[in-house]
Formats: C-alpha cells, structure tokens, sequence
C-alpha cells in the first residue's frame, strides 16, 4: 500500500518535471492532456475572470447603444458589444473543455465567488465615455491579450487569436470618437476630456497590480500563461497612449507624468491601489447595478431557456416515437 | 405630398423602431447565443433604416439625411406601424413582435425587389435575404416557446393575443400606396395580408397556439397617430443631437 | 431548482467552396437548427462562412492522450512514405 503511494507521487513528480518541460519548450497542452491540478484551476480561474470580464462589460456600453448620436455609431456600437458576448461565449468555451459547464461557471459570477474586471465597475456618463472605453479600456486589453495567444494551453490561445482579430476595430472606433469630440464643439471637447479624467486611471490599474503585489505572477509566467510581467505591459500602454492623447489635444490626468529621455519611458504618478481594492472587493460605483443587471438577464431568461429545452426533448421524443411506429 | 417619400419614411421608420428596441436586448438576453443573435437582427434593422431613410432623403430634396431624419423629427411626424413601437416586454413579447412584422416583411421585401425604381428593388432585395432570415429566427421560437413548457405556451399566446390588434398599419392602404402602386414602384400593403396570414397561421398551428379571432384593430401608425411608448423611445434614441445641435459625431 | 443546461455543439465552418470544413469552436443551443442559426450569429459575422456543420459534442469520440505514443509514434519510422526519401539524379528534373 506504502509503496503503491510512494510510486504514484514519483510517477506525479516525473509528470510535473515532463510538463514543465513541455511548456517550456514552447508546446501546447490540449484539453485531455495530463496537466498538474494547479495549472488547471489557474486557467479555470483566469479564463472564467476573462469570460466575465467580456459579459459584464458589455453593460457599461450596452447602456449608449439607445443614445447613439448616429445611426452609424448606433450600429458601430452594437455590433462592439455584440463581439464581446461573442468573446465571452468563446471564453466560456474554452472553460468548459477543462471540464467546468458554463452554468456554473455563470452561478459563480451571480453569487459574487467569482470576480471580474473592475472596470466596468465604473459609470458610462456621457457619449465620450464609448470613446475613451474603446480606446483606454480596450487599448489596455489588447495589450494583455496579444501574449496570451500564445499561451501554452491551446484552447484558450486559439480563443483568444479570435478575440484579438475581432478587438482590432474596436479600439480604432473608440479613438475615432474621442478624436471627432477632442475637434467638436466645445461642449464636446469638455466631454471628452471629462471621460478621459474618468477613465484613464482605471485603465492603468487594468493591467493588475504591481509585479512585487502580483503573488500568482511567477507560477503563470512559468506555465507560460502570462508572458509578461504587469508592471511590463502597463509602461508599454502609458508609453504609446500619452502621445495619442497629445495629438488629439487631450490631457491626461497626471501631474507627475513626465517623459524620461534616458529611459527612452514616460514616468507616471502613483497609482491609487486603494481605490482599486475597494471596487475589486465590491465597493465600486457600479458593482451592484452589474452583478443585479446579469443576474436579472438569466433569471428573466429561465423559462425561455427552459421551453427550448423541453420543446427539443418533446421533438425528439416525438421521432423516436414515430420511427418506432413506422418500424 | 411627396408619395414617395412618406412612402419610403414608412419603410425606414418601421425598421429603425424595431432596430431601436433590439438594441436593448444587447447584453441582456436569456443565453448568450441569443443575445448574439437578436443584435443582428438588430444591426440587419438598422442598416436597412439607414438605406431607407437616406433614399427618403435624396427623394425631399431639402438635403436631409439619415441622421436628420431619424433624430430631428418629431413622433407625430414618424411613420412607423404601431406594432414596431409596442415594448419590448419578456423575450417571448419580442419575439412575438418580430415574428409578425417579419412575415409581414418578407412578403413585403419580395414584392419591392420586382418594384420599377431600381434604387428601392436594390435595397429590397438585400433585405430579402435579412428578413428570410430574421422569420426563420422568430418563427422557430414561435414554436419552441408555444411548445416548450406550460409556461412558455401560457406567455407566448399572451403576446400573441396582446400584439394581433396592432398589425392593422402594415397592411393599410391609403393615397400614398396607391400611388407606389400605379407608378410602378411599391407594393400594395393590402395585398401583402393574404400571404401574412398563411404564415402566421401556419406557425401558430405547428406551435400549438390559437388565432385570435378577427378584434378591433389599433392603427393610426402611417399617419403619425403613435401610442404614448413612442415619444419616450425617442426622446431617449434623439437626446444628444438634439441638446447639440450644431455637433458631428 | 437545479436547471439542466442546453446541450454543447462543436462547430464546424467551410470558409468557402473547395476547402474543408474546420472546428472553429463550440457553444450552445437546445437544438440542431438553433445550433446552426447560432454558429451563423456566433462564428460567421464577418464572412467566414460558406457552410456549417454542427455536430453534438457528446457524439464525439476522441482518442486518448495515453494512447498518443502507441497511436502515432509507429508511424515515425516510416520514412519511406515521404516523397523526400528517395534521392534522384538531378538530370531528374520533375518527379
């Protein structure tokens, strides 16, 4: 008995090594590949965030799509948040070939177990807002995302390739927007400088906190689930997104920001971490109005849910039925 | 009156309502699947708003848009069929809508692609092809929802019966058709009724559910007579270009 | 109460005449028909598609990961398969 144990966490031991190995060298782990229990649950765990993540975020947009003040950007906007149901369905779908179904993946969201974006914690007030998301909020994701297409496990990288085609256009809208407000009216103007005040801190703390904060940080970039470090990608977004806002003739919210010529960097000012542990702990804005809007969709959806369900069992009940008859 | 133009002003402002409403469900329908799905039915309304309107534009020679039109009107001035502005309500209230306007548009779309005036058979025959599809969508929850549960059958012919007395508008008939009619370029909506009711039929028998028998209609619709949804569905749709007026976007 | 989800469908798209349909995902959908109208909305919204097929993933077999060295590692050493095997003279131009 004592030694049948002993063999199984030797034989653990060499698969771990093998796996470490493996992943290491840059291959792909598919779904019924042996993986060690922690890979599993980091991915379940980062991949089911991801998926809410794209559902949850699609409310702060979702409430201009009304108030467009186009048809065209009417329709722009629909099919923007119509691609993150799509990025959600695909997220959840990739959960679901570690072995996790999507409807309780969905209950962990509603019961608040599982977490989110903080983002989209924050409030859409005026039209500029759908421009500064796509471009900060999307611009911050696209930057996260691109090195997970390469991440080691296949169905979340081969998700992800198809989100990050698909995200392509919506940065580039949202930027058109603030751009059009930035040279509008003054009124416009306002807004749009207004949405980037609202906005541009929260985006930087998108990219998570800081690496020395980031306790789950080393294991994943070991497992190449995460290739770069936080800290990495969020100098990379503040250094290609300050001189967008310069050219549009925005300002961004921070005094301390300053460019190192040296460094070849900009230097930002603190980040306010507090803050951002509030809204992730639930105190944000909106936390409540997100999690109440999803829950009351599925809850208002069950009976629809239910009658597909039933007619399809009703219907193939009814051709057995009726190829038994002619049988 | 420019018949063609209040002509055109229905055909747009039907799909622009029903585009209007579908917007909603973006991010708060049952299943994700479906959320997808009614935002392309949505998104398939819109564009063919934007078609119709912008030709109802170039048809006023007053050098309004599509823009213009959508969001500087007022709802006495929209002719829209009431049965696109009734609300959302459940799932099964929207559905139920959709489906009745879009057996209704099918045969519409069918009749406008062989219309005389090329630019209205082009658009009509593009949206053929989304309206084809959107009755496929409708009419196969028509029956799921009908057939499912006790439930659904119990909610599904609510919204049937609620919605029936609204159709009226789609097949009214009045001088502005009768001249698209003798033109050469519209359909008569009064001949579109007979091949309506074999879909309708056809779909409320395979679903289980009954027709309601022939009620009071409620009309008024094509000639900007709307009930009280409409002017708050605008009020909300025309916000920012009416506060600023002078800003592109 | 304890909902039972819609079944998962694994999605399969011609992107167009003359190749072959490809797995490009999975989702939901309580039947067939919604599968395919799904797949349409989900996996095809921008051209991708010529054709669907949609196939119920618990009517999928698949191989095991265990069996990936018996299944597959035989085939290694049979290089005579590939056309690169067989040196020609070069007077050979085209073969």
């Amino acid at each position: 008995m004592w030694n049948q144990r002993i063999f199984e966490v030797l034989m653990e031991m060499d698969l771990l090594q093998r796996f470490e190995a493996y992943v290491a060298s840059e291959k792909k782990i598919e779904p019924k590949d042996w993986m060690p229990d922690a890979y599993r649950r980091t991915l379940v765990r980062q991949i089911s965030q991801h998926a809410h993540s794209e559902v949850v975020g699609m409310l702060p947009e979702g409430n201009w799509i009304s108030r467009a003040p186009s048809l065209k950007r009417k329709a722009i906007l629909m099919a923007k948040v119509q691609d993150e149901a799509g990025h959600g369905l695909y997220l959840y779908s990739a959960c679901e070939t570690l072995g996790v179904r999507r409807d309780d993946t969905i209950r962990d969201l509603h019961s608040g177990k599982a977490k989110y974006s903080s983002i989209f914690n924050y409030p859409t007030l005026n039209w500029a807002d759908i421009g500064a998301i796509g471009w900060l909020v999307d611009g911050a994701a696209i930057m996260n995302q691109v090195p997970i297409c390469k991440c080691s496990y296949g169905p979340y990288a081969r998700a992800m390739v198809r989100v990050c085609k698909e995200e392509s256009f919506h940065q580039r809208q949202g930027f058109q927007i603030m751009m059009t407000m930035a040279g509008g009216t003054a009124e416009q103007k306002a807004m749009a400088q207004d949405a980037l005040n609202r906005w541009w801190w929260p985006s930087i703390m998108m990219f998570g906190p800081p690496d020395q904060d980031s306790p789950n940080s080393a294991q994943s970039m070991a497992w190449n689930i995460k290739r770069f470090s936080n800290d990495e990608l969020r100098q990379k977004f503040i250094d290609l997104t300050v001189p967008q806002a310069d050219l549009i003739g925005l300002t961004v919210p921070d005094a301390d920001l300053k460019w190192n010529a040296e460094t070849g960097h900009y230097e930002h000012g603190p980040i306010d971490w507090d803050e951002f542990k509030r809204v992730v702990a639930g105190h944000g804005p909106c936390n409540k109005e997100r999690l109440e809007a999803r829950r009351k969709a599925w809850d208002d959806g069950a009976w629809v849910r239910d009658a597909a369900r039933a007619h399809a069992e009703k219907r193939a009940s009814r051709k057995s039925d009726s190829n038994t008859a002619a049988a | 009156m420019n018949a063609r133009f209040e002509y055109l002003l229905r055909l747009g402002d039907d799909a622009l309502i029903l585009g209007q409403q579908l917007g909603f469900w973006t991010g708060h329908g049952p299943v994700l699947e479906e959320d997808i799905a009614l935002t392309n039915i949505g998104l398939d309304q819109i564009g063919q708003a934007r078609a119709w309107l912008t030709l109802a534009g170039k048809t006023e020679e007053t050098g309004r848009d599509e823009d213009h039109l959508a969001f500087f009107r007022d709802q006495s001035e929209f002719r829209n069929a009431l049965l696109c502005e009734r609300p959302n309500g459940h799932f099964g209230d929207t559905i139920t809508r959709q489906f009745l306007f879009d057996a209704y548009a099918v045969a519409l779309h069918a009749g406008l692609s062989t219309s005389l005036d090329p630019e209205i058979a082009a658009i009509a025959r593009k949206s053929a092809k989304e309206s084809a599809y959107h009755l496929r969508h409708s009419r196969a929850w028509m029956v799921r929802l009908g057939d499912g549960t006790e439930e659904s059958r119990r909610k599904i012919q609510a919204s049937v019966n609620d919605l029936m007395p609204y159709v009226g508008d789609l097949f009214h008939s009045d001088d502005v058709t009768r001249e698209a009619v003798s033109a050469g370029w519209g359909t008569d909506p009064a001949s579109l009724r007979h091949p309506w009711e074999s879909t309708v039929a056809e779909a409320l028998a395979e679903a289980g559910l009954d027709r309601p028998g022939p009620g009071p209609e409620q009309t008024g619709g094509r000639e900007g007579k709307h009930t009280e949804q409409l002017s708050f569905l605008l009020a909300e749709m025309q916000v920012l270009p009416r506060t600023y007026p002078d800003a592109s976007w | 109460m304890e909902h039972k989800q819609w079944p998962l469908w694994e999605i399969f798209i011609r992107s167009r005449q003359g190749l072959s349909h490809r797995h490009v995902g999975s989702l939901h959908a309580a039947d067939a028909e919604m599968a395919v109208e799904n797949a349409r909305d989900v996996y095809t919204r921008r051209q991708e598609g010529a054709s669907i097929w949609v196939v119920p993933a618990s009517a999928i077999t698949a191989s095991s990961p265990d069996e990936k060295d018996v299944l597959f590692d035989p085939a290694d050493d049979k290089v005579y398969r590939h056309p690169t095997f067989y040196d020609l003279p070069d007077e050979v131009k085209n073969m």
